[in-house]
Parts: C-alpha cells; sequence; structure tokens
C-alpha cells in the first residue's frame, strides 16, 4: 500500500518537475527579452531540480543512491542560480537594460540567432 | 530506451556542430564548443565509457573553454570575412563525408560480440585483469600496465605540448607589470559567485583526488582526477584573480608537477628494469606480482595525474599572464 502511494506520489512530483523544464524551455524561447529569459530559464535549475530530483529520491528508497542524488540536487541548487546570476550580472554590465517595455536586444551580442 | 536517447544526442551533436560552423560570432562559437563537449561526454556515458566521459567532461567542457575564452580576449571576438570561393573546401568535405559513410557499411552493429575488436586482445585483458591485478576497472588495467608505454607516450605528449605552449606564448612577464593590476581581476567584488566557489573548490578537489585514488575500482585515474583539479584551481583563480591563484600553486610548483609527473612515470619504468623485469613491467616492484602490479599502476597513475594538472595550469596561466600584459 505505502509503495503504490510513494510510487504514484514520485511520479507525480517528476511528471511536474518535467512539466517545469518544459515550460522552461518555451519561455527562454518565446519571451520577449534577455532577462525574462533568464527568468523563464532559471526555472529549470531551482523548482525542477528539486521535484525531479525529490521523485527520483522516492523512487530509489533508502538506499546509497538517494544520498547520491542528495548530494547532486544540493551541488545543481548551488551552481544554477549563480550561474544565472552570473549571467545576468553580465549583461547588466555589458549595458543591456533590463527594460520591461522593449522587446528588442537584437543588437547586443547574447542573442545568437 | 538508450538507443532513442543515443540518437538524440548524436542529433543535437550535429546541430550543435552546424551551429558552431554557421557562426560567425567566436564568442558563440566557444560557448557551443563547449556544449559539444558535455553532449559528447553524455554519449560516452551512455556508451558505458564512464571514463571518458570523465575526461571530456572537465577538459572538454570545461579547461578548454576558458582557455578559448582567454584566447579570445588576447584576439578579437568576430570572424575574419572570407575572401574568395569555398568550393575546394565543400568538394574536400564532401568527397571525405562520404566516404566515412560508405566505410560505415562494413562497420560491426554496435556492442555486436563478434566484432573483431572484441574478438582480437580484448577478452584476453579482461580474463587477465583480475588475475594479474587483482582490481575490477579494466580501463585502469589496460592504459597503465597492459599498454603502458601508450600511455607513457601521451603523458610525454602532454609534456610537449606545455612547453611549446610556454614557448610561444613566452611566459615570464616582468614583475612590475604583475604587480600594477594586482587588484583589477578575478571577480573579487562579485560576492555571490565568490561564496558560492569558495564553497565547491574543496569538494572539487576532494572528488579529483578520489578519481585518483579509486581509479582502479571506478571509473577515473589520473588524466580525469589532473583535469578536474585542475578545473577547481582555474575556478579558484577566475573568482580570487590570477595572482591569488599563483601565489597559492607558484608557476615553478605547475613546470615541477609536469616534469616530475612525466619523470615519476618514466622513472618507475626504469626502477622495474633495475629490479630485474622488462620497462614498466610492475610485477618486479614487490615480491608479490600483483601487489607490485598495483603499486606500480598507483604510482604512475600518480605521475600521469601531475603531469596532467601541471600542464593544463601551466597553460591556462600562461594565456592569462599574456591577457595581462598587452
Amino acid at each position: 500500500m505505502i509503495d503504490i502511494v510513494l510510487d504514484v506520489l514520485s511520479w507525480i512530483l517528476i511528471l511536474l518537475g518535467s512539466a517545469c523544464v518544459l515550460i522552461g524551455g518555451i519561455g527562454g524561447l518565446r519571451l520577449p527579452n534577455f532577462y525574462t529569459r533568464i527568468h523563464a530559464a532559471s526555472l529549470t535549475d531551482t523548482m525542477a531540480t528539486i521535484l525531479i530530483f525529490v521523485g527520483m529520491m522516492l523512487q530509489a528508497g533508502f538506499t546509497l543512491a538517494t544520498l547520491k542524488l542528495f548530494a547532486i540536487m544540493l551541488f545543481l541548487l548551488l551552481t544554477g542560480p549563480t550561474a544565472t546570476y552570473a549571467l545576468a550580472n553580465a549583461a547588466l554590465l555589458s549595458g543591456l537594460k533590463p527594460d520591461a517595455v522593449t522587446d528588442s536586444d537584437k543588437p547586443k551580442e547574447n542573442t545568437p540567432e | 530506451m538508450i538507443l532513442i536517447f543515443g540518437l538524440f544526442l548524436l542529433s543535437l551533436l550535429v546541430i550543435t556542430a552546424v551551429a558552431i560552423v554557421r557562426t560567425k560570432d567566436l564568442f558563440v562559437a566557444v560557448m557551443l564548443t563547449s556544449i559539444f563537449s558535455l553532449l559528447m561526454a553524455a554519449n560516452f556515458f551512455i556508451l558505458d565509457a564512464a571514463d571518458v566521459a570523465l575526461t571530456e567532461a572537465a577538459v572538454g567542457a570545461g579547461v578548454t573553454t576558458v582557455i578559448f575564452l582567454c584566447a579570445l580576449a588576447l584576439t578579437g571576438d568576430r570572424e575574419k570575412p572570407r575572401e574568395g570561393g569555398r568550393g575546394l573546401a565543400l568538394g574536400t568535405v564532401g568527397v571525405l563525408a562520404l566516404l566515412i559513410i560508405y566505410a560505415t557499411f562494413d562497420k560491426p552493429r554496435l556492442g555486436d560480440p563478434d566484432a573483431p575488436v572484441h574478438q582480437h586482445i580484448a577478452p584476453w585483458y579482461i580474463e587477465k585483469t583480475t588475475e594479474y591485478m587483482d582490481f575490477p576497472n579494466v580501463v585502469t588495467a589496460i592504459l597503465s600496465s597492459f599498454r603502458g608505454y601508450d600511455t607513457l607516450g601521451e603523458v610525454f605528449v602532454v609534456f610537449a605540448a606545455c612547453i611549446g605552449v610556454l614557448f610561444i606564448l613566452g611566459v615570464s612577464p616582468p614583475r612590475k607589470l604583475l604587480r600594477v593590476k594586482d587588484s583589477s581581476n578575478g571577480l573579487r567584488h562579485h560576492l555571490i559567485p565568490q561564496v558560492v566557489g569558495r564553497l565547491l573548490i574543496p569538494f572539487i578537489v576532494l572528488f579529483g583526488l578520489y578519481t585518483q585514488f579509486h581509479g582502479e575500482y571506478g571509473p577515473g585515474g589520473g588524466f580525469q582526477a589532473g583535469a578536474i583539479i585542475a578545473t577547481g584551481v582555474i575556478l579558484y583563480a577566475l573568482l580570487e584573480g590570477e595572482d591569488n591563484a599563483l601565489r597559492a600553486i607558484p608557476r615553478g610548483v605547475l613546470l615541477g608537477m609536469v616534469v616530475g609527473g612525466a619523470l615519476l612515470f618514466g622513472g618507475v619504468g626504469i626502477v622495474c628494469m633495475l629490479m630485474g623485469g622488462a620497462f614498466l613491467d610492475y610485477s618486479v616492484l614487490a615480491a608479490d606480482p600483483v601487489w607490485g602490479q598495483q603499486l606500480g599502476i598507483l604510482i604512475i597513475e600518480a605521475g600521469v595525474g601531475m603531469a596532467v594538472c601541471g600542464a593544463l595550469l601551466a597553460i591556462f596561466h600562461a594565456f592569462a599572464a599574456r591577457e595581462r600584459m598587452s
């Protein structure tokens, strides 16, 4: 009984996390300017990481794998937001103004398309 | 399932490669190269080549990206406009691509047990590793003992590459130039990356040491450990400035590591000869041949790790010092 509950719970968490990744991906492609885009992409670093990793830990149960998953989650939770911060900070320093009205940062270097 | 994942990764690889060729912005190209390496590492991993995946992730996605960025800081970040047609290049690439595709028709299926590579000498390696060395990682056994000559050659290549880069970049910047811009480099004023970096660097180095000394039992070994430790130190240099990194590990120590690592490897070989065995035949190092093999592999892996770590850091510092001279 408890196994089924844990299994269902873990799958719900993993699917929610995957949805967060998907939303982050869509947002990273579709949102108008640089800061809104990294805002969307940072969803994958935080919410999706927590949901997917907790889901996987529930799948693994009380094993060494859970401990490793927890360590990886901690690592990703530390580095992901730091990377996002560094990215935003670099953009700000290079003179990109966080301006919600303009929908174009095309003249700047940080749009590869 | 693995097959679908592999196909997905391979198509991403192709897309990334095309994007690298097409972009005119070299900065973007460097970032894409890093992504390419990371995808490659994932690819190696699903092919169960964890040792190679570790190296590719640390060197390809980590160290080379930083070195490329250092090089870009010295030059420009735009590609030079091309002169003349590209017919010849396109023709050559097209013919080569057709030849390679034609060659794949003769290739055995992925993971085919009857493939020549699995029939020739690999079964002997797998069989004898437990008998001769008594540890599970066959890759380490092949790399450091069965094919020790090749690895010795690789270490000398790393050594030669390091010497070559140092000669070309000519690192001995005047002392006073180093002092002038003492506090202006690094991310000293960026608190968050600095705090997080300080938190992570010990763990990165610890993980490097783990891969170094656990290489006989799990994926890892000297090359991976050297690259991972170098990544940790480069992160330190990026956060605290190159001067502080050089103060922690001076240039002389780095060169000593490169030379010492190569010498250690060769020295073990010569000690083997002096003790009555063949060159790099570790069995004679101890009374018990199995223990001798393990001891020899431990020492030469340490040599490889030192040489790789020293070489990568020396090359990084060579680029970084150049940046500040100009």
